[in-house]
Order: C-alpha cells, then structure tokens, then sequence
C-alpha cells in the first residue's frame, strides 16, 4: 500500500486550474520528485497536501486513510513536514522557539523547553544535521536556517518530508550535503518529495520522477529511465531550446567600476573594493549565493545607494552621486530583483508604469509639470505591441497582468530607450520556460547591439549558458570575471562557498580576457 | 529647581504617580498584547472611552464595582472584535478602522451616557474604589502609603506587568502570540489558525484598555466627563514604542509619564502663575513625542506589524 | 471565509461604494434611533429636513461644510501618500492662530490683498506645524499617526493658553477670545443674510486645484506613487521624501486655511471651540470621497447636512445630538468595507 496518495486533485483560482485532476503515490523510503516549469502548479499540489489550500475535487490518502481537507493541523498529525520555499522562521525569535511553536496544547501555562531541548539534541545526533537551539534565526545563515527548517518538520516526527525547491539558495557543495541528508533520512524509511525546475538535481537525488504542466501530470517515470532532454520536452511540452551564446568579440569598455566599498547602517561591510569593467558586446554574469551583496551591489548600480567608496564610470565619466533617473538619463537599463515591490507599481496603470523612470523628460512632460497623457499612452501601445504583452490594454491596470507579462513591461521599459549598460538582477526568477526564452532573446539581442550587461543570478546554469564571463561573489567580495569556458560548476560552487582559488578572489586589474593561466584546470 | 526635589521627596507625589499610572499601565499593556500579534490598535482612545462610560454606568445603574470591571473588559473586548473582524479577517487598513473604531466608540459612548442620563447638568457620581491598605505593608513609612495603600484596580495593574510577561515569553499561547506578530505564515505552517491567534489578542488587548478606561471613572474619579480619555490612549501607542514591546520597560515608561503628571499638578500650585498652566499640560504630550524619537532608530518593530494574513494568498 | 481579488472592477460598482456606505450607516444607526423610541423614517425625515429643508437650513449645511471640504481635502490629500494625518485639528488651530497674529490689526492692507494674505499666512502654519511629523517620519521613521494626534493637544493647550493670556480681547465679556479680525481681512458674505462665506469660494476652488494637480501634474503621480508603492516609486527614480514633504505642505496648508476660514470668514475672532473636531470629521469626508478630491465637495455636504440635521432633529424630538458624531464614526467603518467589497469578493466556505 503506497504511504501517500493522491486522487484525482484539482483546485482552481478563479478561471485558472492550478491543479486539474492529479492522481500519483509514493511508497515507503522512497525519494520522488515532482518536476515542472514556474507556473506549473506544484507549490499549490503541495499547499493541499500541508493543508494551506483546499482541493477543489479530489481528495489525499496518507496510509489508506483519508487526509482532512485544509487543515495543517491534521497534515502534521498524519506524518506530514514542509520545508516551504520561502523559510517559515520568525527573525526575531530562537530556533527552539521556532521549533517548538504549535507542538504544545496552546492552553499549557507553562513550556517544557527542557525536554524540548533534550528531543532536539537527540535528534540531532540521530540525522547528523547540527544546530543551535538558542542562537537567533536572524544571525544563521541560508544554510543553516533550511537545516532549522527540516529539524521542524522532524521534530513533529514527520513520515512524509516535502521540500519545496531546496536549492535554490545553496551553493553546489550544500546542495550535496543535503542530498546526503536526504537518503539518510529515507533509510530510516521516511518518504521524500522533492520539487523542483533543476534537472540535474532530479536525476541525481530521486527514485522516480513525476512531470507536471499547466496544471496536469503528463507522466511519472523511474529516474534511472529518465534523461535530461527527456524530461525538458515534458516539462515543457515541446523541444526545449533556450537560446545560444553566439561568441563575440567584446568592444570598448562601458562601465568601470573601481575599488567599490559599501556599509550597511549599522557599519557592517557589504561591498569589499570591488573592481569590475563590462564592455560592448558582453555578458557579465556574477554567481552567488544570496546574501553575499548581490543586493547591495545592485542598489549601487540601480542609482539606489550613493553612499559608497570608491568610484563608477559610464563612458569614463563618472555616475557617483547619481540617483536613479540620471542612471536612466545616461542610458542605463536596471531590472530588479523582485518584479513586484520594486519593479512596478501594480495598482497603477500600464501606461503611467512605462513613464515611471522618466517623468521630466521632454516626451513625458510639458515644462516638467505637466504630463503629457496621449503621449504616453501611444508610447505605452507601442511598446506593448513591440514586446508582446498581453493585457488589455495600456489602460489596464497593471496588478491583473502574469509575472511574465509584468516582467515583459518592464523588460520594454528599461531596454526600449536602447542603454548601453544593463543591469538584470534574478531577471527569470519566477517565470515559466517560454518567459524565460523571451528575456533571454531581448538580453541577446541588446547584447548584440552593443550593450554591456550585468547579470546576477541564482541560477548557475542560466549563467553558463548565457554570459561571456562569470566573477563570483562571497561576503562583498568579487572575484574576477573569467571566461565561462574556463569554469567549472565544481570551481564555482567551492568559490561561492567562499572557498579561494588561486588568484581567483584578487581584485581584477587586467582586462585582458585571455588570462586561463591563472585558473588550474579540473 | 528646590521646590521640584521638594515635591519628588513627598509621599503624596508618590502616591498620585502611582495612581495616576494605573490607566496608562493597562492601556499600554494592552496595546503591546496588540501589537506583538502584529496589529496596530488606533482604536484605544474610543475603547478607553468605552470602558470608561460602560464600568462606571454599570455601578450607576446599581451593580457592584467589580462585576462593573468586568462588564467594562467585556465591552472592550467586544469593540476589539469588531476591530480584528475589519483588520485581520478582512484586511483592511489597520490605521484606518482604528481612527474609525475611536470615533466610533467615543460618541458611542457619549451617546448611551445621555440616552440614560438625559438632565444631568452636573454630572452625578458613584461610590468608588476605595483605597485598600494591605496589612503590615501598608504600615512602613512613606512607602506604605504610596505604593500599598491604594486601590484594588491599581494593585490589579501592577500585577498584570509581570503576567504579561509571563504569559508572553514562558507560555505556550504567548509563543504563538509573539510568532504571528513576527512570521504569520510560520504559525500557520505549524498549524495554528494565525486569524484566531490575533483576533484573540486583539480582544484581551482590548479588554485590558478598556478596564484602564475604567480605572478612572470608577477609581480615580467618580463620574463620567466628556472627554475623560484625553488624549491618554495616544500616549500608550507612544508608550508601547519607547517600551521596545517589552511589559517591563512599558512599566517604566508609564511611571516616567505618571511622574510628569503628577509633577505638573504640584508645581503648578507652587509655581503661582509664573508658568501658565497649559504648559504644564502640554508636558505628557510633548514627551510622548520625545520618547517616540529616541526609540525611533533602534526600535524592533515586531516585523509582521501592519501586514495581514492572507490565507490561501499564492506565496 | 477568505477574500478573493475579483478580476475586474467596474466604474459603477466603484461608484456606488459611498452610496451603500451610507446607506448601511443610517441603517445600522437607526437601532438607536429605535432605542431611543422615536420612528425611524420620522427620525431620518427630520434630519432631513434640519439640513435641507428650509433656506436657512440650506445655508447653515452649506456654511458648516466648508471647513469640512478643506480638512476633507486636507486629508485626502494625505492619505494618497499613505501619510496618516490625523492632525488636521491641530493644523486647523494653527491656521486660525496665524490668522488672528497677522489680521487684528498688526498689518493693514487693502482687502482684495489681505484676505488672500491670511489665507497663505494659514497654510503657512498648518503646513508648517505638519513638517515637524513629517521630518520625523523622513529622517527618523517615526510613525505619524501618534505624532499628529499628540499634536493636536499641544496646540489647543497652546491656543487655550494665548487666548486666556497676552492675545485675550480685554473687550469681550464672558468666555475667553481673541481679538476680532480687522475689517480688511474678514471674509465677505456670500449673501445678503446668513452666515454663508466666501470661504465657500476659496474651498471650492481648493477641490479643483487639488484634482487638477492630482490628476494632470507630475508631482499628483508622485504622490499616487508613493502612496501606492513606496520602494517601486523609489527604484524608478522618484524622490520619496521629497514627494511626502510637498503633501505634507500641501496637507497642512489645506487643514490651515480651514483656520482661516472658520476664523476670518465665520465668527470673526478666535475661541477655544472654534472646531468641534473638524479635523476628525475630515477623515471621514476623505474616506467616503475614495480619497478623490472632486468627490470631498458632496461627502463634505452630507457630513455637514448630518450635522445640522441632528442639531435640528435633537431639538424637535429626544435624540441626543451625538447621534451625528456615532453617524460619522460608523461611516468611516461602513465605507472601508464597501470600498474592499469593489475590489474583493468574499467566498464563505464550509
């Protein structure tokens, strides 16, 4: 009899089908991986499990017996543990407190943190997975918190484990160690789902593999008859093909950046002198893990942040105590991390978010005052027309539009006035296959015209396959940007880990992009 | 200079701070229950004002003082449903349903005040809390008269400093009060309703502002005016910041503030008319500010304050 | 039971918002009006009738709207910026201060100049005495709320203070009062008789600049921006501070000339009661106007009509008259829902 099972669930937001009709189970000690693009429907299969959402139709069988609907409570009763994506830890609190939250009746008068810590001491030793019962969420690291996390889920004496993209915020070497974690955990008979959009890791970690897209289950296969182009074509529904990197000879230098230096306000150090110069024609891509000053790097090139050291030159003049519409003025193109709180106002509508970034420009506004509307919604059909969003209209408010037509507005934003430096932070976090291919294109074709760009992501993969060179970042610190033909995934990862290899972590003072000598090859 | 540290050195300033800080106790207390389950109150003032009118009709209209406490509480925890019922279940603008809660409440009040009292030109009293001396301590110099021979409400108060506490950071309930003012969804995903939790603490939020309400027209006093409140449940918001959350230091904010109180009354009467009056008034406000300023840099917001949960919202 | 985004809203259903507002407020206050043992169709008649039904009532509702379009406005103004000002009281006080600083006699200019002149000098104040929590809140992210609301006390301590002390009329018997307001500067009836002001002119015309720099001008999307999306506003390049200063000028400047107004065009001098808690009202007149400052003109007329009205009503049959205060509050509750119920559906599930 197979530990868990689902039957035939479906759950609809509206006139969207998250999940249409899903049947699977999973058995004893056994890893499985549930496989799609974003969009694809697999956090909300897995809300329904944990309780956060009701189905619709269909119902859950943990051990033949049926799982009360929406109920959290009752999911953690029948053996069931999440690792959400986002971390369920509360900052200001401790990891017992965490921990502990929930698993005593909420009308004791008292906690027992002892035998709580006790259990948690144990168990500890019995998983391998250390942790600090006392120490503050807010001082661990990415790492260490998703440890505190499957401890949670543990400590309810979870039989069923859900993790919920785990490594997307670890670097390769992490991402292992985890793995190992998890087959130990399943030699103790726990099941494990695993979700996720990387193929590599699917086929390195799980016992079978079930794909969904758009909302359906378009097959379940064991890993050991699974293969990578496989497994693309049916998360996709078609041939997969991201774009290529056709090679190009790099042009003048763009932007300079020299000796860059940040704090935050409570003088703790962000950025360490760093030194990076992107020119015409390239790609620059910069691997890391969060947390290590992606964030405050790209404040500092959005115009965000003026308070820094050292300096930042746009055609050797120099950008210092420029703010953001000055960056956009002398053609710099910024998409930011997180296309909602920062990248649009979505209570707004499409026209007024295009002109957001240039509002005393002559075509914007009249004397710098006035704004000039019909204007603006002409320049708003024309780019939703040329960038292929699909709305209702440059009257629509912006709120109602999918993350991938949000990030196409904003793509048609910053690209459209043609810059000469781009900054494209995590630009297709969130977006499924087909919004993916679409940034990628814009990014070659502006690559192609003659930009330089920056790129920062989480995704090591997309950075190989997309950018001429990759620097890695650790603890404010940038190492120098090397050919991509000349890294390896392990380099990388021991890199982000904060692990230096020769000569990889000096500031870069050769621009000359031949320099493999300096990289021991593996 | 000399007249103020002859004041600071009578029993009688002592007495009057403790008695004074016994409302601002209980409406800071409340409004941090509030706020460490991440919800701002603004409707303190008209809730105060509520349990205020509510206590005291209730001994008027012949009940005994303290099941007139507890109607008082009841009638805050009400209001405080109804405040939870708009901000936590329907997620509307905490600030706003709190201003729109005050008004609401206040002339509530006003209203039912007249309603029954229609022809009162001088308002009519009660018989109030009559100060308890506890035996033996009651008896010790100075300190016995300030701090132990004064009302049961007062006693009342000063207890629920280190309950609070107690029941915040040693209990089970407090643990999920405190996780559903910093992380909602990690309340959840331990299962716990996050909407129950926080209407909860709304409502003994609530009811512990209106039982401070309640403390001055049926202890302090021993009628109901209009405008009573007077601005004391704005103070507590401002207290509730410069205590850091914590009902030790909201303790001490509130003596600091009783205090100025009590100093004004007595300085007044020693200073003649050299400095007017409305200065001394002026001074609670003016410091509620100050205070407000000095914890502004360090202060930890509980960091799901002003966010509502949203079940089922696509993380 | 949980909330649901609908998927597209409609002008009309958005429209009808303040108009259902209303409707459930004098439906849910009616419970009083039936406590109180007097029919409530004849209760609601005669309200009606206290605030329109006559020319002198016509005008007193009219006359008593005016420092309500202004907080209103002021407000309104406010909140689109996600600036909770609840001082506009205080502001208010501030403007009528300045007004009777500068117009019982210590500057004489022609009319056609002084009364505009004490108008700016009443912005001047109000939105002087709104930068201190707005500096606050920029520099030192200190909320605003506690801090305009502390406020208020402040300056009615300080108004009690200056019109018992150096500013008293030493002419007038009876409560305390400030010097009447020079001729010059008084502003001039409306009508032949009746307390109708020209500040009617002046609020109007307040409505109109405020939509027309909301609506056409770079610093109206600003502020809509910021009120919207603070960190977007930012990362596109607008200046968040700077933006909040100007709509704390703006706001401040507004809730001031209600002083003004009240001062130089209604009673002539100032007094203690000169604003039973016009500031407060005006949150209301905001939240029912949707924030939209043409719409300020009619909310400020019914929430002045309900004040009037009850006045009226009280006087005719044994309602108290904070019947129109409990009115107001229950508005401010009735419209927040109607206004999410345009933009969200409830689903109640078993």
């Amino acid at each position: 009899m197979p530990t868990l099972s689902f039957k035939q669930i479906t759950k609809r937001f509206g006139s969207l089908t998250a999940n249409d009709s899903i049947t699977l189970s999973l058995g004893d000690s056994e890893i499985m991986a549930l496989l799609g693009e974003n969009g694809a429907g697999k956090t909300t299969l897995m809300n329904i499990l944990f309780g956060h959402y009701v189905a619709d139709e269909g119902s859950i069988e943990i051990d033949g017996k049926t799982l009360p609907s929406g109920s959290t409570e009752a999911a953690i009763e029948a053996g069931v543990g999440m690792v959400h994506q986002h971390f369920t830890l509360a900052d200001n609190l401790t990891v017992i407190e965490n921990i502990v939250l929930g698993t005593e009746s909420l009308w004791r008068w008292r906690h027992d943190m002892t035998a709580a810590r006790r259990k948690l001491i144990d168990m500890s030793e019995a998983y391998s997975l250390t942790i600090e019962p006392d120490a503050l969420v807010a001082d661990l690291s990415v790492g260490e918190r998703q440890r505190v996390e499957i401890m949670k889920a543990l400590y309810r004496d979870a039989r069923i484990l859900i993790l919920d993209e785990p490594t997307a915020v670890l670097t390769p070497q992490e991402t292992e160690n985890l793995f190992i974690t998890l087959r130990s955990l399943t030699e103790k008979g726990l099941s494990v789902i695993f979700i996720s959009h990387k193929l590599h890791e699917i086929l390195a970690i799980s016992d079978h593999v079930a794909v969904l897209r758009r909302g359906k289950i378009v097959g379940t296969i064991k890993t050991v008859d699974a293969d990578r182009n496989g497994l693309a074509e049916m998360m996709v529904g078609k041939a997969v093909t991201r774009p290529r990197l056709e090679s190009m000879e790099p042009g003048a230098p763009i932007l300079t950046i020299s000796g860059l230096s940040a704090t935050s306000s409570n003088k703790l150090p962000l950025l360490k002198r760093i030194d990076l110069t992107i020119h015409a024609h390239e790609i620059i891509g910069i691997a890391g893990v969060a947390g290590n000053g992606q964030a405050a790097l790209a404040d500092v090139l959005s115009g965000l942040n003026r308070n820094y050291s050292g300096s930042l030159e746009l055609h050797n003049k120099t950008l210092t105590d420029a703010g953001p519409s000055e960056f956009v003025a002398r053609g710099i193109g910024r998409i930011p991390e997180d296309r909602h709180a920062r990248g649009m106002i979505g209570d707004m509508d499409i026209w007024e978010n295009l002109i957001s970034e240039d509002l005393r420009s002559k075509k914007v506004s009249k004397w710098k005052t006035i704004i000039r509307k019909k204007a603006a919604i002409e320049r708003a059909e024309h780019l939703i027309d040329s960038y292929d969003v699909r709305c209702k209209g440059p009257l629509a408010q912006t709120k109602l539009l999918s993350g991938g037509n949000i990030q196409k507005l904003i793509l048609a934003r910053a690209l459209s006035p043609n810059p000469d430096f781009i900054l494209a932070n995590q630009p297709v976090r969130g977006l499924d296959e087909g919004a993916i291919a679409y940034v990628h294109e814009q990014l070659f074709a502006a690559r192609k015209r003659g930009a330089a760009i920056l790129l920062i992501s989480e995704d090591l993969d997309e950075l190989l396959s997309l950018c001429d060179r990759i620097a890695v970042i650790y603890q404010g610190k940038l190492s120098s940007a090397l050919p991509t033909s000349a890294r390896t995934v392990t380099e990388l990862g021991l890199m982000m880990a904060g692990q230096t290899i020769q000569g990889s972590f000096e500031s870069e003072r050769d621009t000359s992009l031949n320099s493999n000598s300096e990289i021991h090859a593996n | 200079m000399n007249e103020l540290i002859d004041i600071l050195l009578t029993t009688g300033f002592w007495a009057a701070t403790i008695r004074i800080v016994s409302p601002l106790i209980f409406g800071t207390l409340g409004e941090l229950i509030c706020e460490r389950a991440g919800v701002l109150n603004l409707g303190i003032e008209g809730i105060m004002t509520v349990g205020a009118m509510s206590g005291w009709m209730w001994v008027y209209q012949g009940g005994d003082l303290w099941s007139g406490v507890l109607f008082a509480a009841s009638m805050g925890a009400l209001f405080g449903l109804l405040h939870a019922t708009f901000t936590v279940h329907l997620c509307l603008s905490q600030h706003v349903t709190g201003i729109g809660i005050t008004l609401f409440a206040s002339s509530l009040s006003y209203f039912v005040y007249r309603m029954l009292l229609p022809s009162a030109t001088t308002p009519p009293k009660i018989e109030p809390f009559q100060n308890y001396p506890i035996p033996f301590l009651s008896d010790i110099p100075m300190i016995g008269e300030a701090l132990f021979t004064q009302s049961p409400l007062t006693y009342l108060a000063l207890l629920c400093v280190p309950a609070v506490w107690y029941v915040l950071h040693r209990t089970p309930i407090g643990l999920a009060v405190r996780m559903a003012g910093e992380n909602p969804v990690a309340v959840e995903a331990q299962g716990i309703n996050v909407l129950a939790v926080r209407t909860g603490a709304v409502m003994v939020g609530s009811a512990m502002m209106a039982i401070g309400g309640a403390f001055i027209t049926m202890s302090w006093f021993d009628a109901f005016y209009f405008g009573m409140v007077n601005g004391r449940g704005w103070i507590c918001v401002a207290l509730v910041i410069f205590a850091s959350w914590k009902p030790g230091k909201a303790l001490l904010g509130a003596l600091l503030f009783a205090g100025l109180e009590a100093m004004q009354v007595r300085a007044q009467l020693s200073s003649g008319a050299v400095i007017p009056y409305q200065f001394f008034l002026m001074l609670p406000y003016v410091m509620s500010i100050l205070a407000m300023i000095v914890m502004a840099r360090k202060a930890k917001y509980p960091q799901a304050l002003l966010v509502p949960y949203r079940r089922g919202e696509r993380v | 039971m949980q909330i649901e985004l609908r998927d597209h809203t409609s002008l009309l259903r958005a429209g009808m918002a303040p108009i259902t507002a209303v409707f459930a407020t004098l439906v849910i206050c009616s419970a009083l009006i039936v406590w109180a043992g007097v029919p409530v169709l004849e209760a609601y008649a005669l309200l009606f009738k206290g605030a329109f039904g006559s020319s002198f009532a016509l005008k007193e509702t009219f006359t008593r709207s005016i420092p309500l379009m202004l907080t209103g406005l002021a407000v309104a103004v406010a909140f689109r910026s996600k600036f909770y000002n609840i001082g506009a009281e205080g502001q208010l006080y501030a403007g009528a201060l300045a007004s009777v600083y500068f117009g019982t006699g210590f500057i004489d200019l022609p009319a056609f100049l002084m009364v505009p002149f004490l108008l700016l000098m009443g912005a001047l104040a109000g939105g002087a005495l709104l930068l201190v929590p707005v500096l606050l809140k920029t520099k030192l992210k200190v909320d605003e709320v506690v801090t305009t609301l502390l406020l208020n006390f402040v300056v009615l301590l300080m108004v009690s203070y200056l019109i018992e002390g150096p500013w008293r009329d030493p002419m007038a018997m009876g409560w305390p009062q400030s010097a009447s307001i020079i001729d010059n500067g008084v502003l001039p009836a409306l009508l032949a008789k009746g307390r109708l002001h020209a500040g009617l002119i002046v609020a109007l015309l307040a409505a109109v600049l405020v939509w027309a720099v909301m609506r056409f001008t770079v610093l109206g999307y600003e502020i809509k921006a910021v009120g919207f999306n603070a960190k977007a506003a930012e990362f596109s390049g607008i200046n968040v501070n700077k933006t909040v200063v100007y709509t704390a000028l703006i706001s401040g400047g507004l809730a001031g000339i209600a002083g003004v107004s009240e001062v130089a065009g209604l009673k002539g001098y100032l007094t203690l009661d000169l604003s039973p808690g016009f500031g407060y009202t005006g949150v209301a007149v905001a939240m029912l106007a949707r924030l939209h400052p043409l719409s300020v003109v009619p909310a400020a007329l019914f929430l002045s009509a309900i004040y009037v009205g009850a006045d009226s009503m009280s006087r005719a049959v044994n309602i108290p008259t904070y019947i129109a205060d409990v009115l107001v509050g229950v508005s401010v509750l009735a419209i927040l829902v109607c206004v999410m119920l345009t933009q969200y559906k409830i689903r109640f599930r078993q």
